[in-house]
């Protein structure tokens, strides 16, 4: 019987074939922890399960990226107990301040590779969907029984379709297409299901990301792009199968998709920029694992190259990961950006979840390419957070209001 | 008898608890109780009361994956929340708590501020005026992780996860 890749990879997983609807417990190939909540899962792998050791300190991945450097004195004594705790466990998948977000990292490291069961302490690990890996975000408990054991639980998902044709036209990129997706499937649509995203082999390892990342914001479970035309290795087991069911299916045309940007307060508020009249903004933030990959900086730096951010705007770069960052400096991009007037942050999630880097105040409004714009998300309730692409992050830089990259090119 | 505290659909974890909370925040984890809805309803974490019951609309629990969202509303001892439609990290993760959770639409049927009875055992909601409302009982394999009160002492007791057959 034909499967989705998510039947594929639980199944290998369970050690049986399981299909949509069944519960099984699954071996899990890597555990992700960050520094938020390392120390709670500790915690209770110490204290509530009696685990003085993971199972397997090869298969345990320890990023300290959500408060990247240290912004006061406990959060920087919390890292400094998870740093013990990683040399006690002899953990050597371990990324310090300044590497970058888990999900980019662990991708750049080799160490997520397609097919794997990958569970992290953040909701934003569909992200390895984007090498065709079974990504999924649990609370500390589940990821604490997995780091003690090796093993959680699943209901098998359904698998919902984003079924993609034609090409991008200029300015627009993966963000248009996600946001697209949250449009049509609302931020429920997913929900319990896995979404898969086909038709985007054209796109790179990291813009596939963005789209991997979204998924959660449609409530899925795990978010794939089939593993063809990427680098890393695929084993011959895993690939899209003829007559594999899907319990819903969106066909996107990319040649019409235009600028999408997310209105607040919440992720399925989606317009066609076009539509949103003159939106002026305080605050420019390009970042996150969503879209602060190299080839978002390149696109924001292709858009100011030779300009400057317009006055009373406030442009933030925080890169998802050293790599991209490195990238950026090597071929001028980081330099057009700084020189048009961005203030630069660590590698990290940064301001993404309000606790340091460019919190927002009250009353400001920003334009943010991550993946949330909840009411508080970023620091202040009274703030306004849209979300857009890079693209469309550089172009309204450039102006100050929310403007389409077609009209600053 | 438990109060009602009627919430909307779309309920997200920044709403429950906004991230500057988070246990590794704050000086004293154990102040993780003053801040459930603090800025989406200031006056809930003040009044709330042990055995009180959320009902809300659609999605409730969207976003982030963090525990400390539903480990609040433990804290402050909320003996069930009721839904139509729950987010999935949020329902495992409250699930792991121990919390009940309830799939089912009750925000027209009952109102903010209402009393009633909460019989978790029968799966039974009764108000003032004697009408019993019945809750739709959890699939069978969560009913086993709920009897133990939480993941951590199921897998301690059966040395196995959901789903598994028993060996």
């Amino acid at each position: 019987m034909a499967q989705t890749l998510s039947e594929q990879i639980l199944s290998r997983a369970a050690g049986r074939t399981v299909s949509a609807g069944e519960v099984a417990s699954v071996a899990v190939d890597l555990v992700m922890m960050h520094d938020s909540l390392s120390p709670s899962i500790i915690k209770i792998m110490e204290q509530e399960l009696g685990a003085e050791r993971v199972w397997d300190p090869e298969r345990v991945a320890v990023v300290i990226d959500h408060v990247a450097p240290a912004a006061t004195v406990q959060t920087a004594e919390k890292q400094n107990e998870v740093r013990r705790w990683v040399q006690r466990q002899g953990i050597r998948h371990f990324y310090d301040v300044g590497r970058g977000i888990s999900h980019p990292v662990l991708v750049e490291e080799g160490v997520a590779q397609p097919g794997m069961v990958i569970v992290g302490s953040d909701s934003h690990s569909t992200a390895y969907g984007c090498v065709g890996a079974f990504g999924s975000g649990m609370g500390s408990t589940d990821i604490a029984l997995a780091a003690a054991t090796g093993r959680t639980w699943f209901r098998i998902p359904e698998t919902v379709l984003v079924r993609a044709t034609g090409r991008f036209r200029p300015g627009v990129s993966a963000k248009d297409l996600a946001l697209h997706a949250a449009r049509e499937l609302r931020a429920d649509g997913a929900t319990y299901a896995a979404v898969e995203w086909h038709g985007v082999e054209f796109l790179t390892v990291m813009e596939r990301m963005t789209l991997a990342t979204f998924s959660i914001e449609v409530g899925a479970k795990a978010g794939l792009v089939p593993p063809v035309g990427i680098p890393q290795q695929v084993p011959d087991w895993l690939k899209v199968q003829e007559g594999a069911s899907y319990i819903r299916i969106i066909e996107v045309n990319l040649d019409t998709l235009e600028p999408q940007v997310s209105a607040p307060s919440v992720v399925d508020n989606v317009f066609d920029l076009s539509a949103l009249g003159r939106v002026p903004v305080d605050v420019v933030y390009l970042g996150t694992c969503t879209n602060g990959h190299y080839e978002d900086l390149a696109a924001a730096a292709r858009i100011l190259d030779g300009k400057h951010v317009a006055p009373g705007v406030r442009l933030m770069v925080v890169p998802a990961s050293r790599d991209a960052l490195l990238r950026a400096t090597e071929d001028g991009t980081l330099a057009k950006l700084i020189a048009a007037g961005a203030a630069l942050g660590t590698p990290g999630c940064g301001a993404c979840i309000g606790r340091h880097m460019g919190v927002l105040g009250p009353n400001e409004t920003c334009l943010f390419t991550g993946n949330r714009n909840f009411r508080g998300r970023m620091g202040s309730p009274d703030a306004n957070i849209y979300l857009a692409s890079a693209e469309v992050a550089a172009a309204t830089a450039l102006t100050g209001f929310i403007t389409h990259p077609q009209d600053v090119l | 008898m438990s109060r009602v505290w009627i919430f909307g659909q779309d309920i997200n974890t920044d709403q429950i608890i906004p991230g500057r909370f988070a246990p590794i925040m704050l000086k004293n984890e154990d102040d993780l109780r003053k801040y459930p809805f603090v800025e989406h309803r200031p006056e809930f974490a003040g009044s709330v009361q042990p055995g009180d019951i959320i009902v809300a609309g659609n999605n409730f629990g969207c976003g982030s994956s963090r525990e400390y969202a539903p480990l609040a509303l433990k804290m402050v001892g909320v003996g069930a929340i009721i839904a139509p439609l729950f987010a999935r990290i949020f329902f495992r993760n409250a699930l792991n708590l121990g919390i009940p959770c309830f799939t089912a639409e009750l925000t027209t049927q009952l109102h903010d501020g209402q009393e009633v009875e909460l019989v978790l055992e029968d799966g039974v909601i009764i108000t003032e005026s004697g009408e019993k409302i019945a809750l739709p009982p959890p699939p069978v394999f969560l009913r086993e992780v709920w009897a133990a009160g939480g993941i951590v002492p199921f897998y301690r007791q059966h040395g196995r996860f959901p789903g598994e057959a028993p060996r």
